[in-house]
C-alpha cells in the first residue's frame, strides 16, 4: 500500500510539476482534479493563456507504471499501446488528426459506380459533425419538453434519430447551394444557419422567432433554405424549380429536395422527376426513408419499397442514413453528378425516427418499443460517430462531455429566450401579404374593422 | 350532422327533397349527449352495416383508427375490404373512389384535412360533381367526400383553409358533446339535405354554419340579457342553400348578420348577401353585415391566430352596429 501511494504521488508530481516532498497525496489529487477539469480547447481555437490555469508543459507521457494513470484514465488498455495513458495531460498533438474509415457500400441504380467505400475524417470535422448532431438532438428533445408543457402548440414533428442525414448533407454541399424539405424540418433549419433560439422562439410563436411567430414549426426559412412545407410532396416540384433557377442562372449551384417514404407515392414527384430528367436539372432528390409514413409502414403504402429506384430513368443510390460519413460521401457524389451537368439523381437515406410522426402520435401503435430501442442501442448516429472518434483517438471522453455540457447550456438559454420573448404585436397581423407594395387596408372580422398591411 | 351524413349516403346522386317536416327546423327535447366524433363514427358504422356497397377509404382510416379517431373501431369490425388505408396520394385515391362510385359502390372518401383535398380538386369537381349532369342522368356518382375543414388550433396557413365542398367537419368540434333527441338515435333517422335549422327566435337574424353556430348562440345569450333577441340559423348545407329559411326569417326581423370562419371575398356570407337581396331587399332595414375571418393567411402565433377569426365579441359588436344600438 505504501509503495502504491509512493508510485501515485510520484506520478502526480510529474504530471502537475510539483515536487514530491511538498504535498500530501490528497493535495496532489486535488490539484490533479483541477487539472482534469480543464477542457481541451477546440481544435481550431487558440485559448489565451490567462483564460485557463494551464499547467507547465508536461513531460512525455508514457509512464511504465500504470498505477496512477488508472485513476484518471477512463478507458481500458489497448494491447497496441504502451500501457494506459493519462488522458488529462494530453495536448492536442496527442490526438489523431485524421483517419480513414470504411463505410457501407451504397446500392446503385443506373450507375456504373457509387460513392467511395472509404471516408476521410479530420478531428475538426469529427467534432463539428458531433456538435451539429448533438445540438439538433438536444433541440428536438427540448421542443418535446416544451410541447408537453403546452408552450409549443399545433403541429410539431421531431427529427431525433435522423440527425446524420441533415449533418451529412450539409457537410457535403456548399452554403450557396439550396435545400428544401417537408415538415420535419427543425434539423435542416439549424444546419442551414438558423440559431437554436430563433427556431425555438418560432415554435413558441414569439416575435423573436425566425418568422416572427407567423409560420410555426413547418414554415421556417433562411437564405437558400426554403422551409418547412406542410403539404406532403409539394416541396419536391418546388425543389425542381429551384434547380431550374440554378441552371438558368448558370451559377453552378444545386438544389437538394427532400421528401419522405410517405410522400414518395405522390404523383407530383413523378411529374417532377420527368421534367428534371428531361431538362437535366441540377437537383438531388433525397428520400428520407424512416420506414413509416405517419402510422403506415412502407410495405403497406408502396408497391415498391426500393425508393432509390423509383425515379426509373433517374440514377439512384441507397445509403445508410444513420452514418454521417456515409451520408456525406453519397451527398458529395450526388452533388458532383449534378454539377457535372448529368441531370438529377435520387438518394434514399435509410434512417429512423425515435418519436412518433408528430407530438400527437405516441409512435407505438404501429411499431414496437423493442424496435425503437434496438435502433437506439445499435444504430444511433451520434453514438456511432462518438465511438469512431474515441476508438481512433480523435477526441477524448472529457472533451465530448464538455461539448455536451456546452450544448445543453445553449439549448437551455434558447428555451429561456423562447419562453420569455413576447408574442408578435397585433400590428403584425396583416403584414407581408404582398411584396413591394404600398401599404394597404385589409378587412378585419367585420366591415367596421379596417386593418393595415405593410409589405 | 350524423343524420345528414346518412342522408348523403342513402340519397346518393343529388339532394332529395323530403317533405318538409317542422320537426327538422327546431330542436326537440334532449335525452343523451354525443360528441361530434362519435356521431360521425356511428353514422358511418350504421351505413356500413346497412349497405354492403358502402366502404371507407383514406389515409390512416383503418389501422390507425383515423387521424382524428373519427373512424375508431371500424377497421376492427369490418376489415380490409370495407375500410382501406391509402398511400399519400390524394389525387389518385380520390379518382379511384369516384371510379368505384361510378361502377355501383358507395364510397366515403376521407381527406385528412380539406387542405389536402386541393390536390384532388379536379377529381372532386370535374369527375364527381359534374358527371351526372354531363351524362344527362345516365351516370351517377354516389360518393361522400368528408374530412375536417377550416382552422384548427396552431396549425398555421397551409392547414387552415375553409372550403365549401361536400361533407365539411371541424376538427376542433370533434370532441364537443351535444345533446341529441331520442328520435335521432334511431338508425333510420335522417335529415334532408338543403334544410337549415332555426336554433333560436327573433329581432335580428344570424346565419352561420359549422363551429361558428356555437359562437352565434353564445353571442345571442349575451345579447338577450341586453334585450336583443337573435334568431340563429344553422345552414347545415352550403349547397343547395336553404335561402327560403333565411328569407322567412329576414321578413320577420328585417336585419341580417352572417358569420363564418372563411375569407370575406367570395365567401358564404357574400353569397347570402347577393341571394337575399333578390326576394327580400325591401324587408331589410339595414345593409347585411358579414362577420368573417380576416382576409389573410392563417398566422401561427396564438394571439395572432385568435385575432384572425370571428370571436363572440365581434358578433355582438356587429349585431349592435347593424341594429344601430
Amino acid at each position: 500500500m505504501k509503495t502504491m501511494l509512493a508510485i501515485i504521488s510520484n506520478a502526480l508530481c510529474r504530471i502537475t510539476g510539483r515536487s514530491a516532498g511538498e504535498q500530501t497525496v490528497s493535495e496532489l489529487l486535488i490539484g490533479l482534479s483541477e487539472y482534469v477539469n480543464l477542457t481541451s480547447p477546440p481544435a481550431a481555437v487558440l485559448v489565451p493563456p490567462q483564460a485557463r490555469r494551464l499547467p507547465p508543459k508536461p513531460p512525455p507521457v508514457r509512464p511504465a507504471a500504470g498505477g496512477a494513470a488508472q485513476l484518471v484514465s477512463s478507458r481500458t488498455d489497448r494491447p497496441d499501446r504502451p500501457g494506459a495513458r493519462v488522458v488529462a495531460s494530453r495536448s492536442l498533438s496527442d490526438f489523431t488528426p485524421q483517419a480513414t474509415f470504411d463505410i457501407k457500400k451504397c446500392d446503385v441504380h443506373r450507375l456504373e459506380a457509387g460513392p467511395p467505400v472509404k471516408a476521410e475524417l479530420t478531428r475538426e470535422q469529427g467534432l463539428q459533425y458531433y456538435r451539429t448532431m448533438q445540438m439538433v438532438r438536444r433541440m428536438e428533445l427540448k421542443a418535446d419538453q416544451l410541447y408537453k408543457q403546452k408552450i409549443i402548440r399545433g403541429f410539431c414533428h421531431l427529427y431525433d434519430g435522423q440527425e446524420a442525414c441533415a449533418a451529412g448533407i450539409e457537410a457535403a454541399i456548399n452554403p450557396s447551394d439550396h435545400l428544401i424539405t417537408a415538415y420535419r424540418a427543425h434539423g435542416y433549419t439549424y444546419t442551414r444557419g438558423v440559431s437554436v433560439r430563433e427556431i425555438l422562439a418560432e415554435l413558441t410563436g414569439r416575435i423573436g422567432g425566425v418568422a416572427k411567430g407567423k409560420g410555426g414549426s413547418m414554415h421556417m426559412y433562411a437564405p437558400h433554405f426554403y422551409g418547412g412545407n406542410g403539404i406532403v410532396g409539394a416541396q419536391v416540384p418546388l425543389g425542381a424549380g429551384i434547380a431550374l433557377a440554378c441552371q438558368y442562372q448558370g451559377n453552378n449551384q444545386i438544389c437538394v429536395a427532400l421528401y419522405g417514404d410517405g410522400a414518395a407515392n405522390q404523383g407530383q414527384l413523378f411529374e417532377s422527376f420527368n421534367m428534371a430528367a428531361l431538362w437535366k436539372l441540377p437537383c438531388v432528390f433525397i428520400c428520407e426513408n424512416n420506414k413509416y409514413g405517419m402510422g403506415t409502414s412502407v410495405e403497406r403504402a408502396s408497391a415498391s419499397t426500393d425508393y432509390y429506384k423509383r425515379g426509373d430513368f433517374i440514377p439512384g443510390l441507397r445509403v445508410d442514413g444513420m452514418d454521417v460519413l456515409c451520408v456525406r460521401e453519397a451527398a458529395r457524389f450526388a452533388a458532383d453528378h449534378c454539377r457535372a451537368g448529368k441531370g438529377p439523381i435520387i438518394m434514399e437515406l435509410q434512417t429512423y425516427r425515435y418519436h412518433g410522426h408528430s407530438m400527437s402520435d405516441p409512435g407505438v401503435s404501429y411499431r414496437t418499443r423493442e424496435e425503437i430501442q434496438e435502433v437506439r442501442s445499435k444504430s444511433d448516429p451520434i453514438s456511432l460517430l462518438k465511438e469512431r472518434l474515441l476508438s481512433n483517438n480523435m477526441a477524448s471522453v472529457e472533451e465530448l462531455k464538455e461539448i455536451d455540457i456546452q450544448i445543453r447550456k445553449e439549448v437551455e438559454e434558447a428555451a429561456q429566450f423562447a419562453t420569455s420573448d413576447p408574442e408578435p404585436p397585433l400590428e403584425e397581423l396583416c403584414n407581408h401579404i404582398f411584396s413591394n407594395n404600398p401599404p394597404l387596408e385589409v378587412r378585419g372580422t367585420n366591415p367596421w374593422s379596417k386593418l393595415k398591411s405593410i409589405s | 350532422m350524423a343524420a345528414s351524413l346518412r342522408c348523403f349516403l342513402r340519397s346518393g346522386k343529388r339532394a332529395v327533397l323530403v317533405a318538409v317536416r317542422r320537426g327538422f327546423h327546431s330542436s326537440s327535447p334532449a335525452a343523451v349527449q354525443v360528441t361530434v366524433r362519435d356521431a360521425l363514427n356511428q353514422a358511418m358504422d350504421e351505413e356500413l352495416e346497412r349497405d354492403e356497397r358502402v366502404f371507407l377509404l383514406g389515409e390512416e382510416v383503418a389501422q390507425y383508427d383515423g387521424a382524428y379517431k373519427v373512424s375508431r373501431g371500424l377497421w376492427k369490425k369490418y376489415g380490409d375490404k370495407r375500410i382501406i388505408d391509402t398511400p399519400i396520394s390524394e389525387m389518385g385515391f380520390a379518382g379511384i373512389a369516384v371510379g368505384a362510385a361510378m361502377a355501383g359502390l358507395r364510397p366515403i372518401c376521407e381527406f385528412m384535412t380539406f387542405n389536402f383535398s386541393m390536390q384532388a380538386i379536379d377529381q372532386v369537381i370535374n369527375s364527381a360533381a359534374k358527371t351526372y349532369y354531363m351524362s344527362a342522368g345516365l351516370q351517377s356518382v354516389p360518393i361522400v367526400f368528408r374530412g375536417p375543414n377550416g382552422a384548427s388550433a396552431g396549425v398555421a396557413a397551409q392547414h387552415s383553409q375553409c372550403f365549401a365542398a361536400v361533407f365539411l367537419e371541424n376538427e376542433l368540434m370533434y370532441g364537443v358533446p351535444f345533446e341529441v333527441s331520442d328520435e335521432s338515435q334511431s338508425k333510420d333517422f335522417t335529415i334532408p339535405i338543403g334544410k337549415a335549422k332555426v336554433e333560436r327566435q327573433s329581432h335580428i337574424t344570424l346565419v352561420s354554419h359549422s363551429r361558428f353556430v356555437g359562437h352565434c348562440l353564445d353571442a345571442a345569450a349575451v345579447l338577450a340579457k341586453e334585450g336583443v333577441d337573435c334568431e340563429v340559423i344553422n345552414l347545415r348545407t352550403i349547397r343547395p342553400m336553404d335561402v327560403e329559411c333565411i328569407e322567412g326569417s329576414v321578413m320577420k326581423t328585417n336585419h341580417l348578420v352572417t358569420v363564418e370562419g372563411g375569407w370575406p371575398q367570395f365567401g358564404v356570407g357574400a353569397e347570402i348577401c347577393a341571394r337575399i337581396m333578390e326576394p327580400a331587399f325591401n324587408f331589410l332595414d339595414a345593409p347585411v353585415t358579414r362577420v368573417t375571418g380576416v382576409d389573410i393567411p392563417m398566422p401561427y402565433a396564438k394571439i395572432l391566430e385568435e385575432n384572425s377569426l370571428p370571436q363572440v365579441k365581434d358578433i355582438i359588436f356587429s349585431v349592435k352596429k347593424t341594429l344601430n344600438v
